[in-house]
């Protein structure tokens, strides 16, 4: 019963409306399509979270927000769901944590293999030292994967979703918590051409994106498209950033700031 | 009546998701009823009936779970048609651990979570190895590496079982195991002459009738001496129960 190294790839994903946490309807049904990138905001705990798993699980009226997730337009049949299920989506969540008791070493190279990739102990070695390039403190191939501490795991978390990731649409929970440089971050992970949904509490992320989908009460509420004006916010924002970047860089490494 | 048998380790989820599964199967139209064998205490009843399914544990208490499941059989499956079921569940925390409760020709489901640790599909055996279905749980808890990993694992336990994620907690995936549910094999109308797809552990030394002092003069029967030396790697049992390995599955 192996699966298909080549997935049949939509080039679009809809979200049906589903109901929020009262039970009131959603707005009418989202699209998402290659190539895009879509910005999720709204209050902590309003369902950013929620949403992306319902993308993530293929959701059909079967999770809390009732939502179907349809593929190029259509529900996927049994078949489909079944081969896509873990496969449709790659995903950076909230979890900092990893809790698996295997080093870090061995962990990629079992992910490469499960990932049918072609040399996996090369693989597993290029995505340590991404990892490693986005991490404040290096570690090593032999370290516990329960050892590392938030950031170091994210940064695993994140290369390992660029390295080794071959599904067409991928789900970023917050990357700004992540205790990385989430600019660094979010450029190694936008390389290919992908569906991509990311939850942001970060303007600048935020503004990064094509689109921002305000989410209330477990439901969306605004479908806003990017405008001119704040696509130069977005280049005044980037400045700022850039200058904090430094000046933090600075002090992380006992710099006097002039 | 359909009978499936649900085995997994203890607390990785097969309550809450048969309960989940229940509930779709029993909005669908089709009455359940679950048989929870267990050995010394279980709160599951609870669970279930707060979901409408009729519920009956057995508690092997001072027996050897294994030989009471399969002494219980026959008689777990008449009060489960007795409750006009259709389709009934049988949940076993894979009896003593080690064991598998699965019978040939009726649906066997694996539950394993995903926080076990990465050895455990491996330490597990029967209960897995001889599955149709293996449904993962605990997903929401670990990065999506890591259950790529852990299915990978499993996979390398049990080649041909078909591998699901599901969350216990938000029902996520159980719509799906209903239907693979709704199809599973008829039992008939008792389970008498039907094989287990795994032999028993053999059994009856003086433990067996109570003593409990130690010492080799206590001990008397089927007795195992294990040999007791520095070891390196995996060591096998030499003595496995035999394992139905014709796997006749159906599909
Ligand atoms: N986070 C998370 N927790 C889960 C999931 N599935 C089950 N749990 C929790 O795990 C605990 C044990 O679940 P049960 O369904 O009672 O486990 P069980 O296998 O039936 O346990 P026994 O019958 O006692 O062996 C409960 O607290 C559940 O809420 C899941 O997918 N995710
Ligand atoms: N439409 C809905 N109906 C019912 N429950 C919902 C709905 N949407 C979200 N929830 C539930 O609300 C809770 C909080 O949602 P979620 O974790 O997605 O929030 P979040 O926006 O990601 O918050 P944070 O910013 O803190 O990460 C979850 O338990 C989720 O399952
Ligand atoms: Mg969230
Ligand atoms: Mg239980
Ligand atoms: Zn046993
Ligand atoms: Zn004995």
């Amino acid at each position: 019963m192996s699966l298909p190294d080549v997935l049949p790839a939509p080039r679009e994903l809809t979200l049906t409306g589903g109901h929020d946490k009262s039970g009131a309807p959603e707005c009418a049904a989202l699209a998402f399509r290659v190539g895009e990138i879509t910005a999720l905001l709204g209050p902590t705990g309003s369902g950013k979270s929620r949403l992306l798993s319902d993308i993530e699980s293929l959701a059909a009226g079967d999770t809390p927000s009732g939502r179907t997730l349809l593929l190029d337009g259509r529900p996927p049949t049994d078949d489909e769901r079944f081969e896509l299920q873990g496969r449709l989506v790659a995903q950076i969540t909230q979890n900092m944590n990893f809790v698996l008791d295997m080093g870090v070493l061995d962990f990629l190279i079992a992910h490469a293999e499960s990932r049918n990739a072609p040399e996996p102990a090369a693989a597993a070695v290029r995505v340590l030292a991404a990892a490693n390039e986005l991490a404040g403190e290096p570690f090593a191939e032999r370290t516990q994967l329960t050892q590392l501490s938030g950031g170091q795991s994210r940064a695993l978390m994140i290369a390992d979703t660029a390295l080794l990731s071959t599904s067409p649409v991928l789900l970023i929970d917050e990357i700004e918590n992540a205790g990385v440089d989430k600019t660094q971050a979010l450029a190694l992970l936008l390389k290919s051409e992908k569906i991509i949904v990311m939850a942001t509490h970060d303007p600048v992320l935020a503004l990064s994106a094509h689109r921002r989908l305000v989410v209330e009460n477990g439901a969306v509420r605004h479908v806003l498209a990017r405008t001119e004006a704040e696509t130069s916010t977005l280049k005044r924002l980037a400045g700022m950033e850039a200058e904090f970047s430094r000046i933090r860089a600075a002090l992380r490494v006992g710099g006097e700031i002039r | 009546m359909r009978l499936v048998t649900v085995a997994g380790p203890p607390s990785c989820g097969k309550t809450s998701v048969i309960v989940h599964a229940c509930r779709h199967l029993l909005a669908g139209g089709t009455p359940c009823a679950v048989i929870k064998f267990d050995c010394l205490k279980s709160r599951d009843a609870t669970a279930y009936e707060a979901a409408g399914v009729p519920v009956s544990v057995a508690l092997s208490g001072g027996l050897c779970p294994d030989h009471f499941y399969a002494t219980n059989l026959e008689e777990a499956f008449a009060w489960a048609r007795g409750t006009g079921a259709q389709t009934c569940v049988i949940e076993t925390a894979g009896l003593c651990n080690r064991c598998s409760p699965h019978i040939r020709g009726l649906l066997a489901i694996c539950v394993i979570d995903n926080l076990m640790g990465i050895d455990a599909p491996e330490k597990i055996g029967p209960m897995l190895r001889l599955a149709d279905l293996v449904c993962v749980t605990k997903g929401d808890l670990v990065s999506q590496a890591e259950r790529e990993v852990y299915r990978h694992r499993i996979r390398q336990m049990n080649a041909r079982a078909v591998i699901r994620h599901v969350n216990g907690l938000t029902g996520q995936g159980c719509q799906d195991l209903s239907r693979i549910l709704a199809l599973a094999p008829e039992a008939g109308e008792n389970l008498t002459d039907r094989k287990l797809r795994f032999a028993m552990p053999a059994a009856v030394c003086s433990y067996c009738l109570s003593e409990m002092r130690i010492g080799g003069r206590y001990q008397k029967g089927n007795v195992k001496k294990a040999v007791f030396a520095q070891s390196h790697g995996t060591q096998l049992l030499d003595n496995a129960p035999g394992e139905t390995e014709d796997g006749d599955v159906p599909s």
